[in-house]
């Protein structure tokens, strides 16, 4: 468990946050400039706060009441560089094993073998850095930063240099990574879709500021949230792969409700975290039929919210967890959408991109 | 080639090597901790430092051969207390690596600051969230990148030692096989009679080392630079 609690004045901002980081990947979520990388930097130890407190169990980092300040190399954390920041004098061997040198002799290890294996790096030992792609860099980076027999795992939005192609090259490394590695993550991203296939815990910042923290599928449900991003707004729930269909659907069980995606990988009995985007839900005060929309939810208003637009959006609660639904103001009202009301959130099965179905062990945790 | 150099030319030839080489090796380790005290740090007094480093460069080496003569001469302020340790510079070969050490300088802490200052911080400051300390961040990460410019830097300060005279001259005289480099033995032969044969020898070997320097240094650094950055 990391436990944060900073201010700092930047002039032009000030960052004050306090927030708890158990185990699992905990995503630091808000807006460019919100303060994210600033959070991280203290964390490492790269930047100085003019307050606060962390520590990580009991080990204490920083204390500036008690004038505690480690150095960053004595912190014993991780850190996943956006740009990858490999050494390009040494081979990918010699980086993965730099943190190694450095690390206490009787610190707990990964072992080399193990963490090759799992990011698929065993081909690539003997080059150098600078012929390595975008995303294999990536993961040497990732690789580095978990043999230094870190305490903790801080990864700055290590995806965000990358195409959409090495995203997905890289995203069930990181799911395996959480799955697998007992070491507590501190991810920053500004991507609704990394969040919700990765994200155990989630702290959403604005303006240096917490506005929600807690388990992913809670906080990314929460309509408070939504000023983070309200065009990728979306809930994520958890489902079990039932069986593969003869005309390209997958079956899943959410708590109950069938859901049908588009053909995924999974074999039956996995069980996975799907996000479903606001935009994608339609709402019914009955329940529908004739209609070619495969997935039904049924469930009950929690809540709504309007902004200045025309928009709105709802939360339903529903037996599979909790669904948003991003409708015009004008619907809602003829709809009579309030707190409580009973509705049927509709899902296209097709609007599910792959993207955003992901191994979902971490969000049961 | 016994008759082509001569044994007087022949121990100017030897006398410059290894003050160049004495020169080169005590300089370079301050060369590098200037250059990158120059290159990272702010500190008061930076621009004193830098202009102190540059000097030579700028003065007149017979000042600057003077100025050492003053401080290092067995009554200066330094000299004397070396004296009283047993090392005496003024008038000896050691003396003429000193000289040759400071007016090269200036070179070799320019070609390694330039490297130094061409290494991302980035990757120092990666490397202290991975473990090492601020010693072994320089040792493993900014040394090794600035490679290309340390070697470049030492070979120029090597080609300017072996070619150093007023400072030289001013400082520790022209004394025959003590203090005779190569310079100071082209100037001594012009200035006796018939001399010009043997001043042309060591002009030969002077551009031949002077080449020789230029070109290895572009080869090393070359070669460097390709392990440091490459695929």
């Amino acid at each position: 468990m990391l436990e944060v609690a900073i201010t700092h004045d930047f002039g032009s901002f000030t960052l004050d946050a306090q927030f708890c980081a158990p185990p699992g990947v905990t995503v630091l979520f808000g807006r460019s400039g919100s303060g994210k990388t600033s959070l991280v930097h203290a964390v490492a130890g790269l930047l100085g706060p003019d307050q606060g407190r962390i520590a990580v169990e009991d080990w204490v980092l920083l204390d500036t009441r008690h004038s505690i300040a480690l150095k960053p190399h004595r912190r014993r954390l991780g850190y996943i560089f956006q740009e990858g920041r490999l050494f390009p004098h040494l081979s990918v061997g010699q980086n993965l094993r730099y943190g190694a040198w450095f690390a206490p002799k009787d610190a707990p290890r990964e072992d080399m073998g193990r963490i090759v294996d799992l990011l698929g790096l065993g081909a690539l030992l003997d080059r150098r850095p600078g012929a390595l792609s975008g995303g294999e860099k990536q993961r040497v980076a990732i690789g580095r930063a978990l043999l230094s027999a870190p305490r903790l795992i801080l990864a700055d939005e290590p995806l965000a240099a990358l195409d959409d192609a090495r995203k997905a090259e890289i995203l069930p490394y990181l799911e395996r990574l959480r799955d697998e590695v007992k070491i507590p993550i501190l991810y920053v991203s500004h991507s609704a879709a990394e969040v919700a296939r990765l994200a155990t815990t989630v702290i959403a910042i604005e303006a240096g500021r917490v506005i929600a923290q807690g388990p992913a599928a809670e906080v990314l449900g929460d309509p408070a949230v939504l000023p983070l991003g309200a065009r990728e707004a979306g809930a994520l729930i958890t489902a079990r792969v039932v069986g593969h269909h003869d005309d390209g659907l997958t079956e899943l069980d959410a708590t109950g409700i069938p859901l049908f995606l588009p053909k995924l990988v999974q074999a039956p009995g996995t069980v996975l975290r799907v996000r479903i985007a606001a935009h994608d839900v339609i709402l019914s005060r009955n329940r529908p039929e004739g209609l070619s929309a495969l997935n039904i939810l049924p469930g009950v208003v929690r809540d709504l919210r309007t902004g200045a637009g025309p928009g709105a959006i709802v939360s339903v609660d529903t037996p599979a967890g909790r669904v948003l639904a991003r409708i015009t103001r004008r619907s809602a009202g003829a709809l009579g959408l309030v707190p409580g009301v009973a509705v049927h959130a509709i899902v296209k099965s097709v609007s599910v991109a792959p993207g955003d179905v992901g191994a979902g062990s971490g969000l049961l945790a | 080639m016994t008759d082509w150099l001569g044994p007087e030319e022949w121990r100017a030839v030897a006398l410059s090597l290894r003050v160049s080489f004495w020169a080169t090796l005590f300089s370079l380790p301050m060369g590098i901790l200037v250059a990158y005290a120059l290159a990272r740090w702010s500190f008061p007094g930076k621009q004193l430092v830098n202009g102190l480093v540059h000097l030579p460069l700028i003065l007149p080496p017979v000042v600057t051969g003077y100025l050492l003569l003053l401080g290092f001469g067995t009554r200066g302020p330094i000299g004397g207390v070396l004296a009283d340790w047993g090392i005496v510079l003024a008038f000896r070969w050691t003396g003429a690596a000193l000289a040759a050490a400071i007016m090269a300088f200036p070179l070799m802490v320019r070609a390694i600051r330039l490297s130094i200052e061409a290494v991302d911080p980035r990757l120092e400051q990666a490397a202290a969230t991975l473990g090492a300390a601020p010693f072994w961040v320089f040792v493993t990460v900014t040394l090794p990148m600035a490679l290309p410019g340390i070697v470049a830097g030492t070979i120029l300060a090597f080609a300017k030692a072996m070619g150093e005279f007023g400072a030289t001259i001013t400082f520790v005289s022209n004394i025959p096989g003590e203090t005779r480099t190569i310079p100071s033995a082209i100037y001594a032969f012009l200035q006796v009679p018939g001399g010009e044969g043997s001043a042309m020898a060591l002009v030969i070997v002077s551009v031949v080392v002077a080449m020789g320097a230029l070109v290895l240094s572009e080869i090393l650094a070359r070669r460097v630079a390709a392990r440091v950055g490459g695929a």
